[in-house]
């Protein structure tokens, strides 16, 4: 199990960094889904199957896609390639990846000194336990969460929707 | 590890097992090609294809004999590596489906309890397939398959994995074995045939077979997201599609036809025969239903079966908290 | 749409039977090779040159046929023989072009060129669709058993004069002022 866990962590550091340094936009989505599946396979690894699965369905195939499909339907040609490829020079990189560099830093140092005290186990987490957890303890936060949703859902809708024509009632087949 | 511990022993017979399985579903895969044709022949007055061996049974021989010595070829407009990566997203996601169906109570490749999920992210990978194929091609028509394919297999995705929430909350599991256990009383297309409509709606429309295959609409598309596909690569789509076929029956068989339940034939027997049973009923909807406009299709999707499924959702959930006995 | 919805599904669903029911039904396709297809009479297919009932040529080469012919795919060239009767000394039909329209068999004023219930000359070379005078006369009088162009015709031939033909009166004779 652990080496499952650092092969997929390795995996997913290492599509990341091709993200950024991707000049293809779609070649870079790519490198990003091979990403989330790699996180998938950690949350697979740590024993919580449900999740990954859930990161699958989510991100990888559904969240992924739309980005895939704008994407692909921006016609982009060889100027955006050199467009990223001007972005990727030091000027732009430098200052960001020091920030972040920082914060590395800072991380690294707080996992070393404190005791984590977690070792990854076989054990696995039922998508019951998840469940009874959620609506339990939780109950309230999932509540939240789907009534942003809805409200995320309405608006999308209000937003969609064209002024100029009415609504298509399907009246003219179904 | 020493050769021949109880342990290894075990594995193997795993292996073989795995390896059985995947081989059969391909070569079911294969055989549907010839058998849809011949169908198809025989619901429209025809002969369909009899003349490769004694009543056509070479026929799918001589395909393959085709398919393989054809050209394979890459435009040189193409994306190189999608173009060469989408096939083979086709056809594995789905393959790797099968492993969750278990075929009878000793034969299946993997026990999960997140079974059911596994179908639904393997489900969710295949839109890739058509996404970067269509989209590597380099080609309007393409473009517009794919474009077509993921709307439509989004759209119907989210209801598939909703219409089959009902038959999950009346088994108490995702894992398929459990879920046959369960239905040993009553299969599940009893109480849950609004949720086995809804699946069979979204479970056609998510392997883009007719009435449903607008992706690939010759018509209008000149065959959409592989129209750039020839030889092998062409061959993978094709048989990935079939593949989809066998694997949404097989699952449809699995929730709501008690899988390998039923009296006095071998367990696998009843597989297999109420999964042939579907595999008819699907070339059946393609030789009888005409393709309906693709707007219509996604209105249908959102309109009708969402909400059909959500009705369906909830029924369920209160039939179940109304019948259980009081806990607390 | 609701509303129309379970209509609709029984549609659907009546389609379906109905087109399974049509398993049972008479195949409408011959398996051809095998079984003979039903060909009618009258069905246009290769190009015949028929002989009268006396088993000579019926083909005056007049070239009504060719010029009849829409797309061009008869030649011909006349010929005469000694005794007064015209003959096609070579005649060409390019089946390679003919579109078996018909219209060679209509013009034709003798009943020589005749469509046949044939359809089966598939060729691996394109030359050898063109069909000589050899290749298209046959031995008897096709379709039409009596017809004999030179008993009727006022064409004088050997052994047949002006006026000898079936229904011929003898010729009048113009220098004469006597009814």
């Amino acid at each position: 199990m652990e080496l499952a866990f650092y092969a997929s962590g390795l995996v997913a550091v290492l599509a990341t960094l091709r993200v950024i340094t991707s000049t293809n936009p779609i070649h870079a989505l790519l490198y990003l889904i091979v990403s989330l599946l790699a996180v998938a396979m950690v949350f697979f690894a740590l024993g919580a199957p449900f999740a990954g699965a859930l990161e699958v369905i989510v991100y990888a195939g559904a969240i992924m896609v739309l980005f895939v499909f704008v994407v692909m339907m921006l016609n982009l040609k060889e100027t955006v390639t050199a467009q990223e490829r001007a972005w990727l020079g030091p000027r732009t990189w430098a200052g960001p990846s020091l920030l972040a560099a920082v914060l590395l830093v800072v991380l690294i140092a707080v996992l070393w000194r404190g005791d984590i005290g977690r070792v990854i186990a076989g054990d696995t987490l039922t998508a019951q336990a998840v469940g009874t957890v959620l609506f339990g303890p939780w109950l309230l936060v999932v509540e939240l969460a789907a009534v942003l949703l809805l409200a995320a859902l309405v608006t999308a809708s209000h937003v969609g929707r064209s002024a100029s024509r009415p609504p298509d009632d399907g009246s003219d087949g179904a | 590890m020493s050769g021949s511990t109880p342990a290894f022993v075990a594995l193997a017979a795993a292996m073989a097992q795995a390896l059985a399985i995947l081989v059969g579903v391909v070569l079911l895969a294969a055989v549907m090609t010839v058998v849809e044709r011949r169908l198809l022949g025989l619901w429209q007055d025809r002969h369909g294809p009899n003349r490769v061996g004694p009543a056509g049974s070479l026929q799918l021989v001589a395909d393959m004999i085709k398919i393989l010595f054809k050209e394979d070829w890459i435009p040189p407009f193409a994306d190189r590596p999608l173009f060469v990566l989408a096939p083979v997203i086709a056809m594995a996601s789905l393959l790797l489906s099968f492993m969750i169906i278990p075929l009878t109570p000793t034969w299946g490749v993997a026990d999960w309890h997140i079974g059911l999920l596994f179908f639904f992210a393997m489900a969710g990978i295949n839109v890739y397939a058509v996404l970067l194929g269509g989209w590597s091609s380099g080609n309007k028509y393409a473009l517009l398959g794919a474009m077509r394919a993921t709307a439509q297999t989004l759209s119907y995705e989210v209801f598939m994995g909703l219409s089959l929430m009902g038959v999950v909350a009346l088994a108490g599991s995702f894992n398929l074995r459990e879920i046959v256990a369960a239905q040993q009383g009553l299969w599940f297309i009893v109480p849950q045939f609004l949720g086995f409509c809804t699946f069979l709606v979204a479970g056609v429309a998510v392997t883009h077979r007719h009435p449903f295959d607008q992706p690939e609409a010759e018509q209008e598309l000149a065959d959409g997201y592989h129209i750039e596909y020839s030889g092998m690569k062409f061959g993978m789509f094709f048989i990935g599609e079939y593949i989809g076929m066998v694997l949404v029956s097989a699952l449809i068989v699995t929730l709501f036809f008690g899988g390998w339940l039923g009296p006095w034939l071998p367990p696998f027997a009843w597989f297999a025969l109420k999964t042939g049973a579907l595999l008819v009923l699907f070339v059946l909807l393609r030789a009888a239903l005409p393709r309906p406009r693709h707007d219509h299709v996604m209105s249908f999707g959102w309109r009708v079966c969402l909400p059909l499924t959500l009705i369906n959702l909830l029924v369920t959930g209160a039939a179940i908290l109304w019948l259980s006995p009081a806990t607390d | 749409m609701w509303t129309s919805l379970i209509p609709a599904t029984w549609s659907q669903l009546r389609t379906l039977g109905m087109v399974f029911r049509h398993a049972f039904r008479r195949r409408e396709t011959v398996n051809y090779p095998d079984e003979a297809v039903y060909l009618p009479p009258r069905f246009r297919g290769r190009i015949v040159l028929t002989r009268d009932p006396d088993g000579e040529e019926r083909c005056v080469a007049c070239n009504l046929c060719a010029v009849a012919c829409p797309v061009d795919c008869i030649a011909l060239e006349k010929g005469e023989a000694e005794d007064g009767r015209w003959y096609p000394s070579s005649f060409r039909i390019n089946f390679s072009r003919c579109i078996y329209c018909g219209l060679c068999e209509e013009a034709c004023p003798t009943s020589a060129i005749q469509l046949t219930p044939d359809f089966e000359m598939s060729e691996y070379r394109r030359q050898d669709l063109v069909y000589e005078k050899e290749d298209l006369l046959i031995d008897g009088p096709g379709k039409d058993h009596d017809y004999h162009f030179y008993k009727v015709a006022g064409l004088a031939i050997a052994g047949k004069d002006k006026g000898e033909a079936r229904d011929e009166k003898p010729p009048r004779d113009v220098r004469t002022l006597l009814p």
